[in-house]
């Protein structure tokens, strides 16, 4: 509440501190989020960029890149996640004690971005884990990346004891582990069901962000049309469109509803 | 001596010094390799497939992620290739500006290259802060002339998208006045530290003949004495206007390596320097006005191979008379140079397999593709 504020700083000037356990819990939490060393793809030399000399992580107490997911709070996940590597990315993520972030850096991870329509290429690593902060661009810049840093430690402010995930007695659906896909011959399975079949569409959707209702949703969203070029030859896009428009007529039967 | 048993680790898809998501499932004796195997395709992207489904300007931005130290080498290999197949001219100024992007590009990956040993052998960080520093100096000018740091996509069919801001050429007089004294901080840091010089001399050697028969190309190649850079062996673009020496090295273990990799930073500041003096006699605008972007080129095929500052880049193109290419093949060094590795590492011990994975110098979106 702002005037709460406003009596706290001015209290603060005068060296009289006060705290709510909320406050005292978040400030502590927000200045020493450890990521992960780990990189995927292009997006990890940035993300080193941004931890070093110009750009500067360790303004925020971000800096301190951990090599073991034990001792991490915050996944970056940088770079294009291919259906090889998802099982060990949801792996990494299980074995980060709570509370812990994910940072979907880059068009890739957030979408599958300019290799979206790859047969290998996962469209978001948010089908597979949630996601807190996501990070447009192809790489982003760092400074992107310290916004959303500091996108997160907000989100870290507003966040209250009794309503946090990974407290109380009533288990909650994203405390447990996640499921960790297995690399099958078709595809990316879940406890042998297809999921993510190689050279198709997802058949799961995302998980969506813990800040809006910790479910996964129960409909599963295809791309109506997929990337369609601005400067392409207009003979191509239309075959390119008829192309894409077989595909995905021959995917509803696989549809999982 | 104590006699163990045979123990099995695994590093990777998830470790920080295998410069990527790359696996090596090794077999130690004790602490020494017995075998090494690599494991790969964490990162494949399927370039070349999309590759085939995208016009052929549109695979511009799609080479700059192949390998993304270095963004505008690839794009000129790939330039090259569809220059070849469609027999586009390019303009005497824009050879020089792709000459000046490519081998600031060499630098930069030079530089990151020699931070990232350090930071394998356990110098978390602290040298390469330097090679960054410097990466971030040369950054500016990309982001200067492409408006992007990383992922220039400058590079089109007959010469480079636009041309140089009025800024770049004094920015560039000054970051080359003040290279020598980075390069031998560099060469210092190497050359007069024990413990590096322990850790890396007479490591990982790779005879000649073993390093033809593996078709090993680039800065590993010349490190194991063979003389052997297409700049010189097969001169494309401009290259044979330029006064430069190539470095080889003489025993061929991960020291030579990067003293290779140093020297090759010299000579790329002598081309800059040349290319500088030559640049404003050059005639012609930065593009060649009657390229078309949107190339149809007529059925056939084309091979052009770069020196990239990882070794030989080449692209196959085979075109059909359409907008598309029927075959988008990919000779990517990172990818050739991999092979030795099992030999290299075998008989050393398991701490010093990071150290030759790192001299080798890889990056995993060119490997897996």
């Amino acid at each position: 509440m702002p005037s709460d504020d406003a009596v706290q700083s001015d209290l603060e000037q005068q060296g009289v501190f006060f705290s709510t356990l909320n406050r005292f819990y978040n400030w502590g939490r927000r200045s020493s989020v450890w990521p992960m060393a780990f990189g995927l793809a292009c997006c990890a030399i940035e993300m080193m960029a941004t931890g070093l000399s110009r750009y500067d992580l360790a303004r925020f107490g971000a800096e301190l890149f951990r090599a073991s997911p034990r001792q991490a709070d915050l996944m970056i996940v940088a770079g294009t996640v291919t259906k090889k590597m998802v099982p060990q990315v949801v792996r990494l993520y299980n074995q980060m004690p709570e509370p812990r972030y994910v940072i979907s850096m880059g068009a890739c991870a957030t979408s599958g971005g300019p290799f979206r329509d790859g047969y290998n290429v996962v469209r978001g690593i948010d089908l597979y884990i949630p996601v807190d902060v996501y990070v447009p661009g192809c790489p982003p810049r760092p400074e992107a990346l310290l916004h959303a840093l500091m996108t997160l430690q907000s989100q870290i402010d507003r966040q209250n004891l009794k309503q946090v995930r990974w407290y109380g007695k009533k288990a909650r659906p994203q405390s447990q582990d996640f499921p960790v896909p297995s690399y099958g011959p078709h595809g990316l399975e879940i406890d042998g069901k297809l999921v993510d079949p190689v050279g198709s569409l997802p058949l799961i959707s995302s998980y969506s962000s813990p800040m809006e209702g910790e479910q996964r949703r129960d409909q599963i969203e295809h791309p109506e049309l997929v990337r369609v070029f601005p400067d392409m030859e207009r003979e191509l896009r239309e075959e390119t469109s008829a192309s894409y428009a077989e595909a995905l007529e021959g995917e509803d039967q696989h549809v999982r509803r | 001596m104590l006699s163990t048993d045979e123990l099995q680790i695994n590093i990777g898809p998830q470790h920080p010094s295998t410069h990527g998501v790359f696996r090596l499932l090794t077999r130690l004796e004790g602490e020494t390799i017995i075998e090494l195997t690599p494991v790969f395709g964490y990162l494949h992207r399927n370039h070349e497939q999309l590759g085939e489904a995208n016009s052929y300007l549109q695979n511009m931005p799609f080479t700059d992620r192949l390998d993304y130290f270095n963004s505008m080498a690839n794009n000129h290999a790939y330039a090259l290739a569809v220059e070849k197949l469609a027999g586009i001219e390019v303009p005497e100024r824009a050879e020089y500006i792709r000459v000046i992007m490519v081998e600031l590009t060499r630098i930069l990956n030079h530089a990151g290259a020699i931070g990232f040993l350090f930071n394998d052998m356990g110098a978390w960080q602290t040298q390469l802060a330097f090679s960054m520093r410097e990466r971030e100096k040369i950054l500016d000018l990309f982001e200067m002339v492409s408006g992007a740091r990383m992922m220039c996509n400058y590079f089109r069919f007959g010469g480079v998208v636009r041309d140089l801001p009025p800024e770049f050429l004094p920015a560039l007089q000054d970051l080359l006045e003040a290279m020598p004294a980075f390069i031998d901080e560099l060469e210092r840091l190497l050359s007069e530290n024990e413990i590096l010089l322990a850790r890396t001399q007479n490591i990982g050697i790779l005879p000649k003949e073993l390093a033809i028969s593996y078709s090993v190309t680039g800065p590993m190649l010349r490190a194991s004495g063979i003389p052997y850079d297409i700049r010189k062996a097969e001169p494309y673009s401009i290259y044979d206007r330029f006064d430069f020496d190539i470095p080889i090295g003489s025993v061929g273990d991960v020291y030579d390596r990067f003293l290779v990799r140093i020297e090759e930073m010299r000579q790329s500041r002598r081309i800059l320097l040349q290319a500088l003096e030559q640049l404003p006699d050059a005639t012609g605008s930065h593009i060649n006005p009657k390229a078309r972007q949107n190339v149809r080129p007529p059925v056939g095929d084309a091979y052009t191979r770069i020196e990239s500052p990882k070794g030989e880049l080449g692209f196959y193109l085979v075109s059909d008379g359409s907008t598309k290419p029927y075959r988008y093949k990919i000779r990517a060094p990172s990818f050739i140079n991999l092979t030795p590795l099992g030999d290299l590492c075998r008989g050393h011990k398991i701490a010093d397999v990071v150290v030759i994975l790192g001299s080798i110098d890889i990056v995993l979106g060119e490997v897996d593709r």
